[in-house]
């Protein structure tokens, strides 16, 4: 029963890192750019939600209603005027620039509001449970991973339904083609990362009520992003999911087989999916 | 006055010239044709009138107004539209997302536009409304109207684009380009590659383009068929205009010597 048990909380642990890897698949997706600074917009994310928390006194489920838009318009902001720049031929600029932003992002965190560790305070949802027969599984796990449904589901809405979603796979087969449609190739792109942006504050909000954060933890967070985005499969967000299921759900295994090994058993089964499925589980295309 | 017209064009790729002073003008319900080998320079004048590449501005002038400085998009938003060469369907869109994501953007219906033509107030940057001189696509041509020209499209519309065979492919990618109800319908090399009975099936769709009112530019290497639908030919080599007239008026000798540069 404690296995049973210890795969839930894993498969509920991977709610949040498909929430922290949703963003990165998508723009990804679009624009072929990995952004190394999404863990660092994701902690950023966080600290927005904890100044709405601490200093209107808000509901970290209402704060969300400040940070979502804000993030939207940093994201929209940093596409039109700093990535869309790096975008071309050559992968090598937006990773530098990108990692140039991470450590930009970081020091000024660290600059406003030091190294201590902080968390958003949720009150009793904290700690609250329900139990399915001997199961017990926390009601804040349940809504992360529900929040990841849902998010996965409204994106791939987006992505299918909508015309915006349409310029989106339009602009991402062929940018030159594209403007001849009338698109401009570099505002669906703002577009775009202002959408991860929104996901990403999603993500802070989980990430800030369920552990301790502090400005130095993006880049870690970033790697089980882009652990799941890979195992995935680089732009399938129901991949995303699976793949951030499949971290959660090792890391929980392996640490309650020795709690020395959570993280290492996450990295372990990304690296032994890598080896039977090098394009991970769900290729799109080309 | 000529709708659109290009004085003394030059276009480079890097230390490449391509064009060297090109003047061609389209009237008013006219379809020109403009033929020549390959690397004579059509696809770039193609190019260049689209904004794929960019220009001084006085050097394309559509309804006289300065526009080779324009981005793809503003074209497009004028009222330009493109056929392009090698047919370019999205591959993740079906075909009926292929034919509306034509008309998607068309003037004045884009959220994006009214943001920054309302900014531009403040801004003092120019507003994408008026660049787009008031072409608001409606006219003739919807999905329906499209499935009506090409009604083998109405069959395949769920089907990805690229699942489609060349001369549909062909369909796909005249229709996408009318869906946004262009003044001036710009075909670059559309019988290229396929068979002279889908050929001919898809010039057949030409009067009935016309008579929606745009007026059309055919690049060509075919020249009979060139002839054949043109009021009148340009003939290009390396990067010149080299034979202008009606189709009446030119002989097979001019034409060739047009083509190739020396008479046989």
């Amino acid at each position: 029963m404690i296995w049973i048990d210890t795969i839930i909380q894993g498969i509920l642990l991977g709610g949040l890192y498909a929430l922290f890897a949703a963003g990165l698949s998508l723009v990804f997706g679009i624009m072929r750019l990995v952004n190394l600074a999404h863990g660092d917009l994701i902690i950023l994310g966080a600290y927005i939600i904890l100044i709405s928390v601490t200093v209107l006194g808000l509901n970290p489920f209402f704060a969300i209603l400040i940070a979502a838009p804000l993030m939207f318009a940093l994201g929209w902001a940093l596409q039109k005027l700093v990535l869309n720049r790096t975008l071309g031929e050559d992968i090598l600029p937006p990773l530098l620039v990108t990692f140039g932003l991470s450590v930009v992002i970081q020091n000024g965190l660290l600059e406003g509001f030091s190294a201590d560790s902080q968390r958003i305070s949720a009150g009793a949802l904290e700690t609250a449970s329900i139990s399915v027969g001997p199961i017990s599984m926390g009601v804040l796990p349940l809504l992360t991973f529900g929040s990841a449904i849902l998010v996965i589901v409204v994106l791939n809405h987006i992505f299918y339904r909508t015309a915006i979603g349409r310029a989106f796979r339009a602009t991402s087969d062929d940018a030159v083609t594209a403007s001849l449609m009338g698109i401009k190739p570099e505002r669906v792109f703002a577009t775009a990362t202002g959408l991860a942006m929104v996901v990403a504050a999603i993500a802070a909000l989980y990430l800030g009520v369920r552990a301790n954060f502090d400005p130095s933890i993006g880049p870690a967070r970033l790697i089980y992003a882009f652990e799941a985005v890979i195992i995935g499969g680089l732009g399938s967000l129901w991949g995303t999911l699976l793949g951030g299921v499949i971290i959660g759900v090792a890391q929980t295994v392996g640490a309650a087989i020795n709690p020395e090994w959570q993280i290492l058993a996450g990295h372990v089964a990304f690296l032994v999916v890598l080896l039977i499925r090098p394009r991970g589980l769900f290729p799109r295309g080309n | 006055m000529a709708l659109l017209e290009t004085k003394g064009l030059t276009a480079h790729y890097g230390d490449f010239q391509a064009l060297f002073g090109v003047d061609i003008h389209l009237e008013q319900g006219e379809t020109v044709a403009i033929i020549g080998a390959n690397g004579a320079g059509k696809t770039t004048l193609m190019r260049s009138i689209t904004g794929v590449l960019r220009n001084a501005p006085e050097q394309i002038l559509h309804n006289e107004t300065p526009i080779g400085h324009l981005p793809a998009d503003t074209i497009m938003k004028r009222g330009i539209a493109m056929v392009p060469e090698g047919r370019k369907l999205f591959p993740s869109l079906s075909v009926e997302e292929n034919l509306i994501i034509g008309g998607q953007h068309k003037g004045g219906r884009d959220l994006g536009d009214r943001i920054d033509s309302f900014l531009s107030r403040f801004t003092g940057a120019p507003d994408p409304m008026e660049l787009a001189a008031g072409h608001d696509g409606a006219g003739y041509w919807t999905l329906e109207t499209i499935y009506e020209l090409f009604p083998i499209l109405r069959e395949r519309r769920h089907n990805p684009g690229t699942a489609l065979s060349g001369g549909q492919q062909q369909m796909v990618a005249i229709g996408r380009a009318l869906m946004s109800n262009p003044y001036v319908l710009l075909c670059d090399e559309i019988s290229l590659g396929l068979a002279p009975v889908v050929i001919k099936d898809i010039y057949a769709a030409l009067p009935k383009i016309k008579e929606s009112g745009a007026s059309v530019i055919v690049v060509e290497q075919d020249i009979g068929q060139a002839l054949a639908v043109a009021d009148r030919v340009y003939c290009m080599m390396e990067g010149r205009v080299t034979l202008e007239g009606r189709p009446s008026e030119i002989s097979r000798d001019d034409i060739h010597a047009a083509y190739f540069g020396a008479v046989a």
